[in-house]
């Protein structure tokens, strides 16, 4: 097992980039700290290196539905198609790149994703986040490149 | 309609990748602040520049648990030590490595002749660590020999055992290791080298005789 000082120095950056994405800029710091000392204090139970990364975003992912429970805000459920941004994701208004379009795309496709490019997850990680075999993560994400090549959203 | 192909687009979602946000050492610095705050770190190290290279110096609640010397690799330490302590290990400050850091330089400049630190004594047990006891005894400026140590120890025969004891001294310097030789009188072997131990040594003499 690494020393927790190796996962903050190779992963922490990512964790960063993924939750600031997903929360906001405003949130992601409080966010990233919370999401960093419960992987701290649970590192001990880890029994498999390999899956640190997986499991490290998986909290990562669950402390960012938190904020939005927090402020009142419901995730949409798995599976739904909604269009909304009232949700962990992507979407900010007037972002005008790529990645306000993703939070547009459903929440599962957008979610495996933000997880395969933004945290830079192998499609077998993009899995165990999502607790879904690798080929339903390999799905979600080739979905989402599909509506995103094919135009969902306005962005040219 | 389409305007992209997905490899363009793969690029697009790629960019900003591998980027370390601005302010990412003092995000850092925040998080390790807050762990041991919290109480989450088992064991909290430093690195100390010596005349001797880097050391690492790392402590856990209870004291000061291991000194690296710099021929020791600094990731297999630190790994050791996730390994048979905690893997909750951070570079963080903690008043023991303070404390062993002040010692440390003092020792190097032959301002100090023993150490007065709070030290867990878990990376050892049995026979080895009654020989780091008696080797802990040897006064600044004198030396001893492994069979001398060995008797110390309690077991006058086990003198290999003792070698290999002193060969796997988790707090060099601390435990003055270096100052037990061969039983002829010859210098013998050093972890940090044979000449690191001649000049600890030869320091440690001039400022006894002077």
């Amino acid at each position: 097992m690494k020393p927790f000082e190796y996962i903050v120095e190779v992963h922490g950056p990512a964790v960063f980039r993924y939750l600031t994405g997903r929360v906001g800029p405003d949130r992601a710091e409080d966010c990233f700290q919370e999401t960093m000392l419960a992987a701290l204090k649970g590192y001990d139970e880890v029994r498999e290196p390999k899956a640190v990364r997986s499991w490290l975003f998986t909290i990562a992912t669950r402390k960012s539905i938190d904020v939005y429970r927090r402020a009142g805000r419901q995730p949409v459920p798995d599976g739904t198609i909604e269009e909304t941004s009232d949700r962990p994701g992507s979407a900010r208004p007037g972002d005008g790149d790529i990645w306000s379009v993703v939070g547009q795309l459903p929440e599962k496709q957008a979610l495996a994703i933000e997880l395969r490019y933004r945290a830079e997850l192998s499609h077998r990680e993009v899995g165990q986040v999502m607790e879904i075999s690798e080929s339903a993560a390999r799905r979600n994400v080739f979905e989402g490149l599909k509506r995103l090549r094919d135009g969902a959203g306005s962005w040219t | 309609m389409s305007k992209n192909g997905t490899k363009e687009l793969e690029a697009e979602l790629k960019a900003g990748g591998g980027t370390v946000p601005d302010d990412w050492n003092r995000i850092r610095g925040d998080f390790t602040e807050r762990a041991a705050k919290k109480g989450l770190v088992d064991v909290a190290y430093e690195i100390h520049e010596t005349p001797y290279g880097p050391l690492v110096v790392a402590a856990t609640r209870a004291g000061l648990v291991r000194v690296a010397l710099s021929v020791e690799n600094e990731d297999l330490v630190l790994e050791g030590l996730a390994q048979r302590i905690s893997g909750r290990i951070l570079k963080s400050d903690r008043p023991q490595i303070t404390k062993a850091r002040t010692q440390l330089d003092q020792y190097f400049d032959g301002k100090r002749k023993k150490f007065r630190l709070k030290i867990d004594w878990q990376l050892t047990n049995g026979f080895r660590r009654e020989v780091l006891a008696a080797t802990s005894a040897i006064p600044y400026g004198e030396t001893s020999s492994y069979t001398e140590v060995a008797v110390e120890a309690g077991s006058p025969k086990a003198v290999r055992a003792a070698g290999s004891a002193l060969a796997t001294n988790p707090l060099p310097i601390v435990v003055p290791c270096h100052r037990v030789l061969k039983s002829d009188g010859q210098v013998g072997s050093y972890l940090g080298g044979s000449s690191m131990k001649r000049e600890l040594l030869e320091m440690e003499r001039a400022r006894v005789s002077a």
